[in-house]
């Protein structure tokens, strides 16, 4: 009995204190910078697209809802000619962001994408490619790749010696 | 002004006055829980949120209005009816200010125990004509519920009779112009508080319901505004309760500088509020604990309050 008569006491004393709630539009809850949410491609430092159309998001895909192909352009370097992803049914894991050898393909803290309509849910690439480069900052794959490419010959990225003739050395 | 049209006028006016007193009851419930649980509650449809019971209402009116088959279709409909025609019914004797009622019955407190027993036949009934087992079993924790508590909400008030020598509420409420019935009477309060609880089924009492173990009790098969029905029903009996806990125990509209209704209702609102609260940080009992509670400890109380109050008055008389 007394017992309960202070549990009155206690949930009354709860009218006083702060509210939990957030008033969703107009007041929104806090999204850490590594929420998944959004998928986006990005870009390197200087504006190339990062993706180079390996096709491991989409093997890492559970669910299976990236679907791309891939496109060379006359330099030899290579870029997904389409890139869509299906976000009905994408579950957010993370996976391609973690499978991306390049940072192209990344998750960020936006949740806000319903829509009416289903096939409205099918991001194309126009949709998914951003301006900016995303989480990680002034990575470019292919200054760095031991690749020669269009500008770019064999041993001149970054942290990278000359190649040498092994039989010279002798 | 003609008696009549006087007497109608009044009636009108409770009738009005209740039953949007029901329907402010859902969002004052709503708001209120929610200011106990530090969350804000409905707060979006008009300021505060207070026209979500318009919505609710207008929700409730267009849904579909669904009898199950293997239903007992006229006891079906019946039942939601007779709880909310009984919780009316009841509010009739309720003095809301001297002279203002609008039944002056001499056997006021036998009415409203004969028509709160009648309530109980809408939650059995209608359990009884789902065709449901978990609707059934609502029905009979209802009945079984009624049974027990019915005996000592009829013993709880016989002291306050005792004490005013009269059944009529009026006179009750002249009786308490010294003292409020509820400090000679402390025990037949708490008791009849319990009892009345238990009787219009509120949490912690509401075992007929019992959403976590009988799915919504009784009215599960419920849809539509018969469902509704239920729940104007439900906020009718509270504030019945509560109207005749403040007549019985707290000097109904006496009280000073303020008008006599205003004393009434604001009374009237402090249990309502009381209530909710109850339901808000009590748990629900086991039902054999219940039962065992009413039986054992409860029923004696009453009867040991009512023969003190008895030889009391008895002493003093002699």
């Amino acid at each position: 009995m007394i017992s309960n008569i202070r549990t009155l006491w206690l949930v009354f004393k709860h009218a006083f204190r702060k509210r939990v709630t957030i008033q969703y539009p107009e007041e929104k809850a806090y999204l850490a910078p590594r929420y998944r949410g959004r998928i986006v491609l990005t870009r390197d430092p200087d504006g190339g697209e990062r993706c180079v159309a390996c096709y491991l998001c989409a093997v890492a895909c559970p669910v299976d809802c990236i679907a791309l192909d891939s496109a060379e352009d006359e330099t030899g370097r290579r870029y997904p000619g389409m890139f869509r992803i299906n976000f009905s049914r994408c579950i957010y894991c993370g996976f391609c962001e973690e499978a991306c050898p390049t940072y192209a393909i990344q998750l960020v803290p936006d949740v806000e994408m319903a829509e009416y309509n289903r096939q409205n849910m099918v991001y194309e690439k126009e949709h998914l490619l951003i301006d900016g480069e995303g989480k990680y900052h002034g990575y470019n794959y292919y200054k760095v790749a031991g690749l020669a490419i269009g500008g770019k010959g064999k041993g001149e990225a970054e942290n990278e010696d000359p190649p040498i003739d092994p039989r010279g050395l002798t | 002004m003609n008696p009549a049209i006087q007497s109608l006028l009044l009636i009108q006016g409770v009738l009005v006055g209740l039953l949007t007193l029901a329907g402010l009851l859902v969002w004052i419930e709503r708001r209120l829980l929610a200011l106990w649980q530090d969350r804000l509650g409905p707060n979006r449809c008009g300021p505060f949120g207070i026209l979500i019971f318009v919505a609710d209402g207008i929700k409730m009116i267009t849904k579909e209005d669904w009898i199950p088959p293997g239903a007992d279709k006229p006891v079906f409909i019946l039942a939601p009816a007779i709880i909310v025609i009984t919780a009316l019914l009841s509010f009739t004797i309720i003095p809301l200010a001297p002279g203002i009622a609008i039944l002056d019955l001499n056997i006021g407190i036998l009415f409203f125990l004969a028509l709160s027993s009648m309530g109980i036949y809408s939650t059995v009934l209608g359990g009884w004509a789902s065709n449901n087992k978990y609707s059934l079993l609502g029905g009979l924790r209802m009945s079984a519920q009624m049974f027990s508590y019915e005996v000592f909400m009829g013993l709880s008030l016989m002291g306050v009779v005792i004490l005013s020598g009269s059944l009529n509420l009026r006179e009750i409420v002249e009786a308490q112009s010294g003292m409020w019935f509820v400090l000679p009477q402390f025990a037949g309060f708490l008791i009849f508080m319990v009892a009345g609880l238990a009787e219009t089924h509120r949490l912690p009492f509401d075992m007929p319901e019992a959403e976590s173990e009988l799915i919504a009790g009784f009215h599960t098969e419920y849809s539509s505004m018969k469902f509704g029905m239920f729940f104007v029903g439900e906020y009718v009996g509270l504030t019945v309760i509560s109207a005749i806990i403040v007549t019985l125990f707290f000097g109904g509209w006496q009280g000073p500088f303020l008008p006599p209704f205003v004393w009434f209702a604001l009374k009237t609102l402090f249990f309502i509020l009381f209530f909710i609260l109850l339901r808000a940080a009590l748990p629900r009992p086991r039902f054999d604990q219940l039962l065992a509670w009413g039986w054992k400890f409860i029923l004696p109380l009453a009867l040991l309050n009512l023969v003190v109050t008895g030889a009391i008055v008895l002493a003093r008389a002699g």
